[in-house]
């Protein structure tokens, strides 16, 4: 039978509850101070949309550039600069917190019945050091930027380079305890207070990703963090620690590096797996199929993400025996996520599925993460790394993956849970549209650069030959495509907030804890604990959805 | 904005024509790395086709419709899990031994390989004949004879790479790396800097010549009038006072070097290496951190006193050598 | 009534209201506390790899560099941060079996005490000698005759030396401060045989810093081994 939450509001109420967790105190004090994980999880939302602006302004410009082979927008050396920040804001500022920061910190407590995470303080204390990071990293790219890309590999980085690397160094420093803190509170929040009767093997998905995620910002994190913090002193004493002339070893820096920022892939992409569960089940009104197969997939990424970094540096100057270790690892961490594919396709098997935007997002991330997926075969195979590394190919990949999968799945989990967070809906057809045209431009965008790599052309190039014009124009014109498809979705969400429809506790009629309570949530989430006795994705209970088609 | 889009659907549709999708295949591993190539993409295309094609058909045909009856469920199929979890891992297995048995083969030099030096610097390529001739951003190679390049940086790391035939090095400061090639095709291909460098790094490209043997011979002869590289070396050799330890024959200061090179030698603590370019430069430049036996460590560095070009002409002299035999009691 | 409020009148003594008990929140705060140490022995973890690539790769310089330390008062310093986590282990073992709150107190504030004798030989005898004899890279260092082609590396192994030993000196002094915050606390009679966790807490923490600098005297200061060459 179903749960026993407290459902505080009839479906389909016309009018607002009286009091949740937006209006239950208001000024500017009450938000910069609050220990609610659900306004925390908005002051990041809000950070990380301003940091993606950042970067895609960048990623804008050197679209722009790239239209004409001499360079058409800005010297190389600003170009330098323009991929440096758009990697490091990116990466850092916007991909790696975006999910876990936004929809994880409001959503876990929600998933498991409790009432925040084990630590609010250090939630919050972690948006701050979190917006100090990105300050400092703002402040570099407004006084002349830092041009090393952002591997920062040596000795150009230590040595060479005239740009600030120093506090470019320190910025992501900074902002990796950010997600150490993030991480270090999911896990003990999904250890420790899941609610009475919520098993390990009832959780959603979405916690399983969540966790595998966690596992890996804690383990992880702090090897960046030391890196960093080596390369800043290198800076600061010139004391050859990347330095051969000085006995230093530029390689130890890409091993040190890649330790942390291969994992990080993996943290980019494991929430939005998780996103791309809830979705799935509930747009198909049924459970997921091979359940434990997803859960322990999730965990096997994680663990086995950490023993690939080698193979970003294949051609490095690494021994043939440690390129053929890191090749069948790196073959075998892509089998949990093809396992996942295959799930989630089986899933839609006898399922009522709809078609609103978050599921649009969700098939939509299916499809561009296998043929993400598939092209890093390309990469672990070491014969053809050999010719690929270094070129567009390896960007192709790569962003197949994190824009076509995983601001995907943000897109499709902001819209998803809109009505949870916001208490609004959006207008569906317009979020419909823009669904399809981010799909279009961003295939037009990066499907050249598959081909574009194969040619051979490097990346990181601010001109390149004629040859490769048409193909950078090609992309170049799906990036103007993709902005478009991204300024949409900031209208009609702005808007909703004030004219949007009022939403129910569960318009979808999905399965959930988060959904049994109010829209928005009181702060304290639940009048009283919940006490769970189904296993996730019940739908066989599931209430009707109350949005109709429109 | 839209101009753009237009201007790009015109330029795709008339270059769609004419471009091709791969590079120019021009070495002799080049189109076994395109087969791979091939492989993958129909693996890829394959599996994007079946997904896509599967989603699709799901969509269609269970949307939801009003007054649906529920369907018992399916959430599980050890026989699904198992065969969509080893059947990829098949196709992985097979990937990878083709690739890795390629890469293997791939990375290996043949013996008898024409040898040459490359030199990155910010930003430009110098690729140093052993007959003499230098030349920059440019590299001329005779077709059919494979080619060894053994490389180094003078400041931060490159890469280089010629798209043309599959191959790709970082270029390290302070190390050297080699790659080889057998260019089976004549013509003028790219040659890129594949690591970021700095400023220019995209201008750190040139071109690689690919001449009948003949016209190679003839070219090296026409070149600038310098001494071999291992002339070169030999001059240095006895500027810098090598030849007061490295006499030549017997001698307690310093083994001789005739003959040495690509042979094994013993080291002070039982272990063995082979003497190659890399163990030369390391003997040259911080000769403490090589013991040979039966030889006292009293060799200065010359670290500060060689440039990384210098280095190059005092291997390639030592290598000249190894036509002659070595003196008894060495 | 809502949970929060239900639980917060059962539990009174420094009870969080996102937590159902005390149990739960001792359970979930000692969780948080190992799972952060974790983070740590990857982060010091990341320095000792370092350390060890460096020095595989240059035995010799790594050997000069090391005799360069005073394994005296390094090793006085291990003594010192040994008898502090006995001390320490002291203060929650008296909170635990509800000694009075002098008790608590007195061992902590003799871990402070030990713990501040370990900055104080460090600073004043070891790294205000190496700034008057020219270590400190960065801080006026001066090659030694005698380190020959090894200088550079010497070098380098000074600056692992300070930023290993200064890494750990950083997590000592905010050890410290969180133990004068337990002081407070125990002085104003928080700690009872029932709720001690922030006690349990901390002492793991500096158990921990405690274990990195095992590791680390061996791997700095006796590097090379200390018998007669």
């Amino acid at each position: 039978m179903s749960t026993t939450a407290t459902i505080d509001q009839a479906p389909g109420a016309s009018s607002e509850p009286q009091v949740n967790y937006l209006n239950a105190r208001y000024g500017i004090k009450s938000w910069l101070l609050t220990l609610d994980h659900k306004r925390i999880g908005l002051l990041y939302l809000g950070t990380i949309t301003v940091m993606f602006l950042v970067g895609g302004i960048a990623a804008t410009m050197m679209r722009l550039n790239l239209i004409e082979p001499q360079g058409a927008l800005v010297e190389p050396e600003t170009y330098n600069k323009l991929f440096s920040t758009h990697g490091i804001v990116m990466v850092f500022f916007f991909l790696v917190p975006s999910i876990p920061a936004t929809l994880g910190n409001f959503l876990i407590p929600l998933m498991i019945g409790a009432r925040d995470v084990a630590f609010p303080k250090l939630n919050l204390l972690s948006w701050y050091v979190f917006v100090t990071g990105c300050c400092l990293m703002l402040y570099v790219v407004a006084t002349g930027g830092v041009d090393t890309g952002w591997t920062f590999y040596t000795p150009y980085s230590s040595l060479s380079s005239h740009t600030d690397v120093f506090l470019a160094a320190m910025a992501v420093f900074i902002g990796g305890f950010s997600s150490i803190l993030t991480g270090m509170n999911f896990v003990v929040t999904i250890h420790k207070m899941r609610a009475p009767g919520l098993t390990w093997f009832r959780l959603p998905l979405f916690i399983w990703a969540m966790y595998a995620t966690s596992l890996i910002f804690v383990l992880a994190t702090p090897v960046i963090a030391v890196t960093m913090f080596l390369l800043m002193l290198e800076r600061l004493l010139h004391v050859g620690i990347f330095d051969p002339a000085l006995g230093g070893d530029p390689l130890l820096f890409q091993h040190m590096f890649w330790f942390y920022s291969h994992p990080a892939v993996y943290i980019m992409i494991l929430p939005s797996m998780g996103v791309i569960s809830e979705l799935i089940t509930a747009f198909s009104r049924k459970r997921i199929f091979g359940y434990s197969f997803i859960a322990f997939s999730s965990l096997a990424i994680a663990v086995i993400s950490f023993l690939v970094w080698g193979h970003h540096m294949f051609v490095a100057g690494e021994s043939v025996y440690a390129g053929l270790v890191f090749s069948v690892l790196s073959f075998l961490v892509a089998i949990p996520s093809a396992v996942k594919v295959f799930n989630w396709t089986a899933t839609l098997y006898k399922g009522s599925i709809s078609y609103e935007a978050p599921m649009l997002y969700a098939l939509g991330f299916i499809g561009l993460f296998t043929i993400g997926g598939l092209t890093g075969l390309f990469l672990a195979a070491l014969a053809t790394d050999v010719h690929l590394n270094g070129t567009y190919f390896v960007v192709a990949h790569f962003h197949y993956i994190m824009v076509g999968g995983a601001v995907m799945a943000l897109m499709g989990g902001l819209h998803f849970w809109w009505p949870k967070i916001t208490g609004r809906l959006y207008p569906d057809l317009w979020a419909r549209f823009a669904a399809l045209v981010i799909f279009i431009g961003f295939n037009l965008t990066f499907f050249p650069q598959f081909v574009l790599g194969y040619l051979g052309m490097p990346r990181r190039y601010a001109m390149y030959p004629a040859e490769f014009q048409a193909l950078n124009v090609l992309s170049s014109a799906g990036a103007s495509v993709l902005a478009v498809g991204y300024i949409i979705p900031l209208i009609y969400l702005g808007w909703s907030l004030r004219h949007g429809q009022i939403a129910g506790p569960n318009p979808w009629g999905a399965k959930g804890l988060e959904w049994t309570t109010q829209s928005p949530p009181l702060t304290e989430n639940f009048l009283k604990t919940p006490i769970v006795t189904e296993d996730a994705y019940d739908y066989e209970t599931a209430p009707e959805p109350e949005v109709v088609r429109a | 904005m839209m101009g753009l889009t237009q201007f790009a659907l015109h330029s795709t549709a008339a270059a769609w024509a004419m471009i091709p999708l791969t590079p120019p295949t021009a070495s002799s591993i080049a189109e076994s790395v395109d087969h791979l190539y091939y492989f993958l993409t129909g693996i890829t295309v394959f599996f994007s086709v079946l997904i896509f094609s599967i989603i699709f058909y799901f969509m269609v045909k269970y949307r939801r419709r009003p007054g649906r009856e529920f369907t018992p469920e399916t959430h599980t199929s050890m026989f699904l899990e198992l065969s969509w979890t080893i059947i990829p891992s098949l196709i992985c297995v097979v990937i990878f031994v083709w690739s890795s048995a390629l890469y293997v083969r791939n990375t290996r030099p043949p013996a008898k390989a024409r040898e040459m030096f490359v030199i990155g610097k910010q930003w430009m390529w110098q690729i140093q004949h052993p007959e003499g001739p230098r030349e920059i951003d440019a590299l001329h190679v005779p077709v059919g004879e494979p080619v060894k390049l053994t490389m180094t940086s003078q400041d931060v790391i490159h890469g280089f790479y010629i798209p043309a035939f599959r191959v790709k090095k970082d270029v390290l400061p302070g190390r050297y790396t080699s790659v080889w090639f057998q260019a089976d095709k004549t013509g003028t291909y790219h040659l890129f800097c594949s690591q970021y460098c700095g400023t220019n790094h995209s201008e750190m490209i040139g071109w690689v010549y690919v001449m009948s043997r003949n016209d190679y011979e003839a070219w090296l002869a026409a070149g600038e009038q310098s001494e071999s590289l291992a002339q070169q070396g030999a001059s240095l050799f006895k500027k810098l006072g090598c030849d007061s330890c490295h006499t030549g024959t017997a001698s307690t200061t310093g083994p001789s070097l005739a003959g040495i090179y690509s042979k094994p030698e013993r080291m002070a603590d039982g272990s063995t290496r082979v003497v190659d370019d890399s163990f030369l430069r390391q003997a040259i430049l911080t000769p403490s951190t090589i013991h040979v036996a039966g030889y006292p460590q009293i060799m200065p560095t010359f670290t500060g006193q060689v440039n990384e070009d210098q280095v190059m002409q005092l291997i390639a002299y030592v290598k000249s050598l190894g036509a002659q035999e070595r003196t008894k009691g060495q | 009534m809502p949970d929060a409020a239900i639980a917060h009148d059962a539990n009174p003594t420094g009870f969080a209201h996102q937590f159902e008990d005390l149990e739960q929140q001792r359970d979930a705060g000692r969780l948080g506390m190992w799972v952060f140490l974790a983070t740590e022995i990857l982060f010091f973890g990341g320095l000792f790899a370092a350390y060890t690539v460096y020095r595989s790769l240059h035995p010799v310089a790594f050997d000069i560099g090391s005799h360069l330390l005073n394994w005296k008062f390094g090793a006085t310093n291990t003594a010192v941060l040994i008898c502090s986590s006995l001390s320490m282990a002291l203060a929650i073992r008296s909170a635990q079996t509800g000694k009075k709150k002098g008790t608590i107190i007195f061992w902590l504030v003799l871990t402070m005490i030990l713990g501040a004798l370990f900055l104080f030989l460090k600073f004043r005898f070891e790294w205000y000698q190496d700034f008057l004899d020219h270590t400190i890279p960065g801080f006026g260092f001066a090659n030694q005759a005698g380190w020959g082609a090894n200088a550079p590396q010497v070098q380098m192994f000074m600056c692992f030396y300070f930023f290993m030993t200064g890494l750990h000196a950083l997590h000592m002094i905010v050890g410290i401060g969180v133990l004068a915050v337990l002081t407070g606390m125990a002085a104003r009679g928080k700690f009872t045989s029932q709720y001690f966790a922030p006690l349990e807490i901390s002492g793991l923490y500096w158990h921990f810093v405690d274990i990195i600098w095992i590791f680390l005297f061996p791997l700095l200061y006796l590097a090379g081994g200390r018998y007669p060459h």
